[in-house]
């Protein structure tokens, strides 16, 4: 149905053909529905010669009939829409990150390369791109129907979102949680180019440093490398190649260091305490922007010796702490 | 309107105070404590949001509302539990004094379930005065540091939020139970009559059973050993 | 009417000795302090309908911003507008309206009680109703709220600079006066049932009352509970959904849809039990499935409990939540699905009479049916990501409340007309007026399902240009609706003063209320009614 909105991502299509199909689905049962009304109503009108015996009877079988099957068809579109809904969670190992901050009105884009954009996000084609998404004031949401995703963007907390490009050109991303004054105005671009016409899109805007590097430089002006670092006299956890692993907590229980994690340990130190150290950090809330903290935590990333897999949304779930 | 003779005299009494949109009065008596019992249900659910925020917020912070909660004073605390525990029986004494026909000793023990809920009241006043000495009376009147500030100030919250609801509610209580008190010894009541006095006491059992909720969630979960 | 003008349907013995409930105590000291549910019932008719009309007012303005993309009023009205309809739609007209009039009026008449069981506290919640409903007005009045009927944090409580306040404390009042509502008719539905009329004798519009007051009494504290939360954190910053200070914003999403999920069944459970009275009587059969009607109601109300968290698979919460509210919301649609297919079922072998009440019915079940089976598209996560908060959810839920709820209340004040008014208003109008809703509702609301899927989100006060032609259509069928509106508060008007007076049974119905005078006198009944089988229209009216 590219005449109404276009299937521009690898998930397009298959959320579209469970689309559809509900949508044969509910208008055969509501054509099937308003032809018998309209039959009966005929039929039956007050004063025709209708045959009307056994006018008032009732009857539990085809009460039960149309009790059961509705309700195995329920269930059987439900556990379809559950194994698209799974693959919509969990985005592709060599997703590219992108970080994403919202603010009233305005999204601001930064690449795992350093690139900044507002309000526009250039991807090359068939790459898939992972977002990770944090809000500086109240909730939005970042949705681009032609990919036909969409998630809310919580202040102090990250969200992820994916999608692989299958289709160049210009997609509308809108804020699409009630924002305040201008939400209709926070509206972006998502510009899909060739692979060779996003490289040289790059090379046009070329980035004083990558957003790890960036993290890199504030870990030590921030003053996080004073107790952090491999110098430090502080007794403080080492954060090279933290990300991913599984990190003991001061009473017990156990946290993948993910984007979540580390960014709460910033500004909510005193939250989850590594087990064996003192709570101690102070927190940086106010001293340092969203922004930052991204970087912060794509440097922490970035101190990972080997490769490994980013965890899903999906995963991330397991340790939802409500 | 209803053909049904009274046959007795304690039955004409209660066709007394029958209201004109019921036939019966037990029709009158059932529909009146049924209602309260509903309205005791959507009591339960205005404190039903602010358990479930403060399990969630517990949760979120679990090291610091310990540490906040063992700094409440678990004397205190305790004496204001015996003291509504305490009322809780003596309302009920009063109510069967009253089905009895024993007007002075309902008087007596209404206005000793009274003073107990005043009691609770003073003993809570002087929590919420040595709080706002120590300056964690959150939002205004809140100073701390440390690592755990931010949760410490969310259970000063949650226990203010707490047991400020549940003090309005006992304000409410005790004044119906003094209202009553004074119509007791009026005479106002009798075997004849007395629904509005067991709904009173169903209301105050209430607010008595909230207290059990909120006693162990505030004093005593953060004492726990590890 | 034909048939009664013919004679073939028989009244009952004239009552119309008998003063009505209108004479009594006439003066406005007579209205406002009564404790006659049935002239409570009409103060609240009045006072919905003036609100119905406030909030079509800001409906008005908001589908005339939207003819063209840039916007016809300044961002800031617009914002307004769709807050203060939101707010005034739910609270203060979809939520109370057939309860509060329709309910007040016949509960107590259609199980032959003489009130409810607590006439005074009926009052008591009208003046409650009025006076939340001033706080509301009083807002719009101070310059308007800007934060959407659903006050999401921390929007609501640090952002926004209009006048919550005043909004909160009009919700949190009158949701004491849907509380008490809904124990009253718990109570009454309880204890003052005439004997013989047996839980299975009762109409399916007390039982629909019936479920939507345990509704009312369950979820409505827990929305006054957190809106005062909300309140307090903008006085005092306590921060509870603050996460700046640690709280959690989507708590209040969870607490706020506990409710509100329930609440728009609020809104469909008695508006399906009204619609069950209306299609029996004109088909003059049996309601068929009669005790499948009633379970499915009270699923619905249960169920309705579990169901909130699909209003938010989008918001950040875990996959697995998100799995089970699908599964629990694909549950909550058999019920209803049973209830579509026993209305259809009882038009067969039916004498079906196409009166305007009947019009109004049946254009509730297509609506509904419409509305609902879009809603289960929306229950399956993997699709609410794609139409989460775009126009196909207000196309949704319109469907639902409004081409459900509203137009069936609309049947029932045409079916219960002559009862309440003791008047026969203009059939052929109503008929008219009947058949333009329902055509001017698709007109109005089926665009907007396009404009969802097509991507454009809700509570845009300006769009991209793409989207115009869907939304000049429904701006269109918006001036029908209006206009579909306007006309039944005319010729109904019109009738009481020109009306021909109406017979005690008009439609030849079988309903207690049926069985007493129109209008009914203050007791209701001269003579203790007759109750037999529910729909018994294989036998005479008594």
């Amino acid at each position: 149905m590219s005449a109404l909105l276009p299937d521009a991502s690898t998930m397009a299509p298959r959320v579209d053909v469970l689309f559809w199909y509900m949508i044969g689905l509910c208008g055969f049962v509501a054509v099937g529905i308003f032809a018998t009304m309209i039959y009966f109503g005929l039929k039956y009108r007050a004063g025709s010669k209708a045959d009307r015996t056994g006018k008032h009877k009732q009857s539990m079988g085809v009460e039960a009939t149309w009790t059961l099957v509705p309700f195995g068809m329920f269930l059987a579109v439900f556990i379809w829409s559950l194994f698209v809904f799974a693959r919509l969670q969990s985005p592709p190992a060599n997703a590219q990150t992108v970080y994403v901050v919202a603010k009233q009105w305005m999204w601001k884009i930064q690449h795992a390369g350093g690139q900044r954009e507002i309000d526009a996000l250039h991807v090359p084609l068939g790459q898939p791109i992972r977002l990770v998404m944090i809000s500086q004031d109240v909730i939005h949401s970042f949705s681009v129907p032609a990919f036909r995703i969409k998630q809310d963007v919580l202040p102090s907390r990250y969200t992820n979102t994916w999608f692989t490009p299958t289709e160049t050109g210009t997609f509308t991303l809108y804020c699409n949680q009630y924002c305040g004054l201008d939400h209709s105005k926070m509206i972006g671009d998502v510009v899909v180019m060739q692979p060779a016409a996003y490289a040289r899109w790059l090379a046009k805007n070329p980035a004083p440093e990558s957003v790890a590097a960036r993290g890199a430089a504030l870990f030590r002006s921030a003053g996080c490398s004073g107790c952090h670092g491999a110098n430090a006299s502080v007794h403080a956890p080492d954060l090279d190649g933290l990300y991913g692993r599984t990190v003991h907590l001061s009473g017990g229980g156990t946290v993948i260091a993910d984007d979540r994690y580390i960014h709460d340990s910033i500004l909510l130190p005193d939250q989850q305490v590594v087990a064996g150290f003192a709570p101690i950090m102070p927190s940086f809330e106010g001293q340092l922007s969203e922004q930052d903290i991204l970087a912060l935590v794509a440097y922490i990333k970035s101190t990972s010796a080997t490769a490994h897999q980013p965890p899903s949304v999906g995963s991330e779930s397991t340790h939802e702490r409500h | 309107m209803n053909a049904t003779v009274a046959d007795s005299p304690l039955e004409e009494a209660r066709r007394a105070h029958l209201e004109e949109q019921f036939d019966e009065p037990d029709q009158q008596h059932s529909a009146a404590s049924l209602g309260m019992w509903i309205f005791l249900a959507t009591e339960m659910l205005f404190f039903g949001v602010l358990f479930a925020s403060y399990v969630v917020l517990r949760v979120l912070h679990p090291a610091g509302f310990a540490e906040a909660s063992r700094e409440t004073d678990l004397l205190l605390g305790s004496g204001e539990t015996a003291a509504l525990l305490t009322s809780s029986i003596t309302i009920v004494v009063a109510l069967r004094a009253i089905k009895l026909g024993q007007r002075g000793v309902a008087t007596l023990f209404l206005s000793l379930t009274a003073a107990l809920g005043i009691g609770f009241l003073v003993i809570h006043g002087f929590e919420y005065h040595s709080e706002w000495e120590e300056h964690l009376v959150p939002g205004v009147r809140f100073l701390k540091f440390g690592p755990h500030a931010h949760a410490v100030e969310l259970f000063e919250v949650m226990s203010y939020l707490l047991t400020g609801w549940h003090s309005i509610h006992l304000i409410i209580a005790v004044s119906v139970v003094l209202g009553l008190t004074w119509r007791v010894w009026r005479g106002a009541f009798g075997p004849d009559h007395f629904t509005t006095l067991e709904l009173a006491a169903l209301y105050w059992h209430l607010v008595d059973i909230i207290w059990m909720f909120i006693f162990p969630l505030l004093y005593l979960i953060g004492r726990a050993p590890g | 009417m034909s048939a009664i003008d013919a004679g073939i349907v028989p009244q009952p013995k004239p009552e119309s000795l008998a003063p009505s409930f209108y004479s009594g105590k006439r003066s406005l000291r007579g209205w406002l302090f009564t404790r006659d549910h049935k002239r409570i019932a009409i103060l609240y008719t009045l006072s919905v309908t003036l609100f119905f009309l406030l909030g079509g007012a800001a409906a008005a303005m908001i589908r005339y911003d939207l003819i063209v993309p840039s916007g016809e009023l300044p961002t800031e009205v617009y914002n307004k507008a769709f807050t203060f309809h939101g707010v005034v739609m739910v609270w203060f007209f979809l939520l109370p309206s057939i309860p509060v009039t329709l309910g007040n009026f016949l509960l107590p008449i259609m199980i032959g009680a003489k009130d409810l069981a607590f006439p005074r506290i009926n009052l008591f919640s009208w003046y409650l109703f009025i006076g939340g409903g001033a706080f509301v007005v009083a807002a719009l009045w101070a310059g308007g709220v800007d934060t959407g009927w659903t006050f999401y944090t921390p929007y609501s409580t640090m952002f926004s600079n209009t006048n919550v306040y005043l909004a909160i404390i009009g919700v949190f009042v009158t949701g004491f006066s849907t509380i008490f509502t809904g124990l009253n008719f718990i109570v009454t539905t309880h204890t003052m049932r005439t004997p013989g009329m047996t839980w299975m004798r009762l109409p399916l519009f007390v039982w629909g009352l019936y479920a939507v007051s345990v509704v009312m009494v369950l979820a409505t504290p827990v929305l006054a509970m957190t809106l005062a939360l909300v309140g307090l954190e903008r006085v005092v910053g306590v921060g509870v959904f603050d996460p700046s200070l640690g709280g959690d914003p989507l708590l209040f999403q969870h607490l706020f849809w506990f409710y509100s999920h329930p609440a728009v069944y609020m809104m469909i459970l008695p508006a399906m039990g009204l619609a069950s009275e209306i299609i029996s009587c004109f088909t003059s059969r049996r309601v068929f499935g009669y005790k499948f009607m009633t379970y499915s109601m009270l699923a619905i109300a249960v169920i309705g409990f579990m169901v909130w968290g699909h209003h938010m698979f989008v918001s950040g919460m875990s996959v697995y939540a998100a799995m089970v509210f699908s599964l629990l919301s694909f549950l909550v649609a058999v019920p209803s699905a049973i209830k579509i297919f026993n209305w259809t079922a009882t038009l067969r072998k039916g004498d079906i009479r196409f009166t305007a009440p009947m019009l109004y019915a049946l254009g509730f079940v297509g609506l509904f049916l419409l509305g609902g089976l879009t809603g289960l598209i929306l229950a399956a996560p993997a699709l609410d990501e794609f139409l989460h908060d775009t126009y196909f959810v207000i196309a949704h839920f319109h469907y639902v409340m409004v081409g459900g709820s509203v137009m069936c209340y609309l049947g029932g004040i045409h079916f219960w007309w002559p009862k309440v008014t003791g008047r026969m208003y203009s059939e052929r109008l109503a008929k008219f007026a009947a058949v333009l809703m329902f055509v001017g509702f698709n007109v109005t609301f089926f665009p907007q399902y396009l404009l969802g899927y097509r991507g454009m989100p809700r509570r845009y006060h300006s769009y991209l240009p793409q989207f115009q032609e869907l939304n000049v259509i429904s701006t269109g069928g918006a001036v029908l609706l209006a206009i579909s509106y306007t006309l039944p508060v005319l010729y109904l008007l019109w009738s009481l003063k020109y009306g021909k007076k109406a017979p005690p049974n008009p439609w030849d119905a079988r309903g207690l209320e049926w069985q007493t005078s129109s209008p009914p006198p203050k007791e209701n009944f001269l003579h203790p009614p007759v109750p037999r089988e529910a729909y018994a229209y294989d036998k005479p009216a008594p």
